[in-house]
Parts: structure tokens; sequence; C-alpha cells
């Protein structure tokens, strides 16, 4: 009795991760190697975590003086309002997309891992649409944007502290 | 032709990971005063080696409720199997308030007989027993199922030891990467079963009533989608893949309806979906974050996490909709709340201050009793009895879950040798 039956499921998502797995992810750890530096984020180690082969996409703008470098939104605890700093990056982005337009742009919203998984999951989702409200508001298409949350599931920092909470509070522009 | 070999090593890669390591349970801080009983090791009649020790799962469940103190095997003055064979006086001299004997007996190749007895010592008779005949599969579950009718006659509350447990677990390794893990075992860590296996985060499963389908989370194709997933054929159906996140989702207790979170209308909100044809009705609109539903026993109303009044608290709202009303103001934030089974408790994870630990929020009075003493405790779930609350924590950077009984007297882990353990869901129903 109670036999769980695993294979058929199991044989169905194998094929469908195998299948999709070198072709339709782009590897955000690929796409973030192009900003490491200056936003002071190391993206290695953990990233996707998918053994795709990614290929940076669009054009690599920026230098590392150039606000266009910096990819990596953060934000104070439990909060979703832009500072300053990362208005102004954001701004030079908006910018950017608005004079090269057909470009689409993901916006991966993260938190810090206190709180809950799923609040934070709606954090990171807030994080990301005030990103995508200013874009629009700036310009740029709405179908040219979408906002993905992973919440507290994707730390680029794995400490306990204060330091690897504010380096995961953040939002990534990917484009 | 590559698609195919990758799908190949990944289905021999799936076969080693579904013989999956049970988690095992060490306790880590214990309650005086437990129930004295005695379980007898129960007899057997068979000409092979007996498959389980069906005794010792017993006295282990029993032990892990903090209700009861087993008596040491060693200090047995006899070893009786059935009624005829106990003698009274031997277990009031080693103080046993009461008693439980039984056997084991060989039917056929894979076929086993089980009967037990129930004494109450003092009175001198039987208080229940029954008998089962079973394949050596099902031997666990029926200690098991011996354990709750034990509990069940001594306690007066349903037992909750044939039930069962969802997790994710989690694995890191240079060569794959992240593996996200989907597993059901029973209640005591035994017989885990992976449900899913994926690249991307898996998170949030939660129990149909019926025990029949699991829902959850899943960021596979770099998306959230809340899926339903069949326990019995592994068929999978996708209920929401809506722009914005796709979380939180609740089962009513009649099954028929799903609660989620979407934000496909701007920010995140309480939804509810009837599951057969799909239909959406917003139960939240507010500029805030509304999230992490859970529905009362008589699915009349919901209780879900909202930061309108700044931080995270708890919030109840009709299931008809209407205004939410804020049931907590104890702590700076409290979050993810769920029903007991009697309607009268919430378990939530609350912060005063010193991280996130796992509090009890009584209805009833509106006081919050903290129950742990982490600082990352999370996700907690009520047994089906109540009795108990299995949650997830962090010990030396990995993710492990925990139980502590409702009251807060007893606290066990339950280890797993590699890997980190989260998002523990247990099952409403025993079976």
């Amino acid at each position: 009795m109670r036999k769980i039956l695993v294979w058929p499921v199991i044989a169905l998502i194998t094929l469908g991760l195998a299948g999709c797995a070198s072709d339709k992810k782009q590897s955000t750890a690929e796409i973030e190697d192009a900003s490491v530096g200056a936003g002071g984020v190391s993206a290695s180690g953990l990233g996707s975590g998918s053994d795709a082969s990614g290929q940076a996409i669009g054009s690599q703008a920026g230098t590392v003086d150039d606000p266009l470098s910096r990819r990596v939104i953060y934000f104070e605890y439990d909060s979703s309002v832009l500072t300053d700093e990362g208005r102004f990056i954001v701004e030079a982005h908006a910018a950017y997309l608005a004079n090269n337009p057909g470009m689409a742009v993901v916006l991966e919203g993260h938190a810090d891992e206190r709180g809950t998984r799923e609040y934070n999951l709606a954090l990171g989702e807030s994080r990301g649409a005030v990103i995508g409200e200013l874009f629009q508001g700036l310009g740029i298409d709405s179908s040219a944007i979408r906002v993905v949350s992973y919440g507290e599931e994707r730390s680029v920092a794995l400490g306990h502290d204060d330091n690897a909470w504010a380096m995961n509070r953040r939002v990534e522009i990917l484009y | 032709m590559k698609r195919l070999i990758l799908a190949a090593s990944m289905l021999a890669l799936l076969l080693s990971g579904v013989r999956a390591v049970a988690l095992t349970i060490e306790i880590t801080k214990g309650a005086d005063g437990g129930i004295p009983i005695a379980v007898v090791p129960f007899k057997w009649q068979g000409q092979t080696a007996l498959p389980v020790d069906v005794g010792d799962i017993i006295a282990a469940d029993l032990y892990r409720s903090g209700q009861f103190n087993p008596l040491p095997v060693d200090d047995f003055l006899s070893r009786p199997s059935d009624e005829s064979e106990v003698k009274y006086k031997d277990w009031r001299l080693i103080k046993a308030v009461n008693l439980v004997v039984g056997r084991v007996t060989q039917m056929g190749a894979d076929r086993y007989a089980v009967r037990f007895q129930l004494f109450d010592i003092f009175r001198e008779r039987q208080l229940t027993g029954f008998r089962w005949e079973v394949t050596g599969s099902d031997l666990r579950k029926i200690a098991h199922q011996i354990s709750d009718k034990v509990y069940e006659v001594l306690t007066g509350r349903s037992g909750a030891f044939d039930s069962r447990i969802a997790y994710v677990t989690l694995l890191r390794t240079a060569s794959k990467g992240s593996e996200y893990q989907l597993m059901v075992a029973d209640a005591d860590g035994y017989n885990p079963k992976q449900i899913l296996r994926s690249p991307d985060p898996i998170l949030s499963p939660a129990w149909a009533a019926d025990g029949a389908w699991l829902a959850y989370v899943s960021f596979e194709d770099g998306r959230s989608k809340i899926l339903v997933q069949n326990l019995h054929t592994g068929a999978r159906k996708k209920l929401a893949e809506f722009p914005g996140i796709n979380g939180a989702p609740a089962w009513s207790p009649d099954g028929k309806h799903m609660a989620m979170t979407l934000s496909r209308d701007g920010n995140p909100e309480i939804y509810v979906m009837h599951i057969a044809s799909g239909s959406l009705r917003r139960l939240t609109n507010h500029s805030s974050i509304d999230t992490e539903a859970a529905w009362s026993p008589d699915g009349r109303h919901l209780v879900f996490t909202s930061d309108r009044a700044g931080r995270p608290q708890i919030y109840r709202i009709s299931a008809a909709g209407g205004r939410a009303k804020r049931l907590t103001f104890e702590g700076k934030e409290n979050a993810r709340a769920s029903y007991d089974r009697a309607g009268k408790h919430l378990t939530l994870v609350t912060n005063h201050g010193n991280g996130d630990q796992i509090g009890v929020f009584s209805l009833p009075t509106g006081s919050l009793k903290i129950l742990t003493d982490g600082r990352f405790d999370e996700s907690p779930t009520f047994a089906p009895n109540g009795a108990m609350i299995l949650y997830a924590a962090q010990r030396g950077g990995r993710g492990l879950l925990s139980a502590v009984s409702a009251d807060g007297r007893v606290r066990q882990v339950l280890r797993s040798e590699s890997g980190t353990v989260r998002e523990p869901a247990w099952s409403l129903l025993n079976r």
C-alpha cells in the first residue's frame, strides 16, 4: 500500500530539464561576470547552479567607472525603496535601454535570509517591481521588462552577518 | 541524441537519489513526567530474521512525543507476548503504569501477522488490542499505528505517528551545482522518497487534506510556478504561472480551492483559485505585501502575513473577503502562520529582536509563546494532532529539521547525513 510512483514524472522532468538546460537558460553567472569588480559582487559559485555554459548576450556596455558597469542595486533591510546611488544606476541603464529599443531586460529580485521564504519572495518581487516602474517611467516599454524574484533562494554571500545580508538584498539588472 | 544521453545519465542519478538517506531523530531536550510504560520486544515467530523491530519503533515513537517514559527493556522481569503470559506484579515492581505486548508471526514468504495488546497494570486489564496481516514493507506503518492506538487510549488525543512529512533538500556540489529535491517520508524520517528533483529552487510544499496531493512552488525554467503533484501516480498539473510571483500555495480544507500569492495585478496579494476551473478570486487588495495564506480548519477564514503596518504581522480575513483584522501585536515581526487542527492556535515565525523563532499564538487569548531559541528558525508546521511542531532551523551553516512539542517541553533534531534540509510540511491526516 501507499506506493509512490515517481518514475513517470521523474522521466518527464528529466527530459524537460535536459532539454532546456543548455539552450533556454541564460547563465546569470556569466552575465554577472561582466560586472564583477565594479559592483564589488562576486557572483561565482552559486549562480544558477545549472551546468549550462552560458554566453554573454547583448552588448556588453560599461567600464569600471561607468554606472552601466554596475548591474546590481542594493537595498536596506525589509525595504524596496531605492537609495540615491541605486536610482543613479537605474537611470543610467534606463537611458541605455531607451537608446537600444528591442532589448529585453530581466530584473531579478533577491532578499537576505532573515524573515520567511515566501515573504522574501514577495520582497524580492517588490524590489524588482520598483525598478521596473522606474524603467517604465523613463520610457522603457513594459513588454521589454520582466521581474523575477528568487527571494532568499539565491544568495551570493553565504555568511550570516550584516555584510553578507547587505550583499544579498539586491536586484540584478540582466540584459 | 545528446539530449537522450543526458536524460539517461540523469535518470541513473535519480535511481541513486531515490534510495535517499533517512533522517535520524535525536532528542535534544527531554521532558520529565511522561507516563511510565513498558513496551516488551515483540515475540518473533518465523524462519528468517525479523525484518523490523516493531516494539522498538513503538517505544521510540512514544518517547519522542514527550508524554511517555518507556522503561529500559533490561529491567523487565518477564517478556510476555500475550495476555496469558502477563504477570501484573512483574510490572508493578518496575513501576510501569501501562504495558504493551505483542508478536509478529510469519504467514508466508512476505506475509506477517502482527498483534498487540495494551494493559493497565493497576486495574489489571486490557485497554485495547488489535491484529493485522501485512507485507514486510508495511511493518513500520503498523508499528506507528500501534503507537497511535496506545497514544489515543492513554492521552485521549489522536496520535500522529502514522503520518507523513514533506520537505526540501538542497545539495551543492562542484560538479552538479545546486540540486533541490522534494521529499516525502514517514513522520519519523524513515522511508524517504524523492518526489521531484530540480537544479532550481523548490519551496512551500503544501499537503492536500486527503494526503494524496502536494502543491509546491518550483522555479524550473527560471520562473516561479505553482504545481500540484499526485503522490500515487506522480502526475503533475500546473496551477499558476502568472507574470510575477506565484507562491505560498495552501489547499482549502475541502480540497477544492487553493489560496496563493500572486503579483500579477501589481503587488503581492492573496488569491483563491477554484482548482477544477482555474478561476481566480482576489482576496486582499493593499499596496503592501500580502502573502503566506493558511486556511482555518473549518474553511471559513484565512490568516496571512502582511507588512501593511510597516513590518510583517499576521492578519485574518474571511474566506469570502472583506476587511482583514490584525491578530499579532507582540514582537517586531510575525509571519507564516498556520492553524492547528482544532483551529485554536497558530504556529508562526516570530522575531523579538534576536532573530526568528517559532511561536504558538493562542486565538482565544491573543497570547504568544516562543518555543525555540534559534536565530533562523522558520517554516513551522503542526502535526495532525497539534501536539508537535516541525520546523526548519540552521546549525553550523546547514539547514536541518527540528521538532518541538506544542508546549515547548520536548525538542528534537532530525539529522540528515549531508546537504541542507528545509521547508517541512506535516500531512493533515494519518495515512
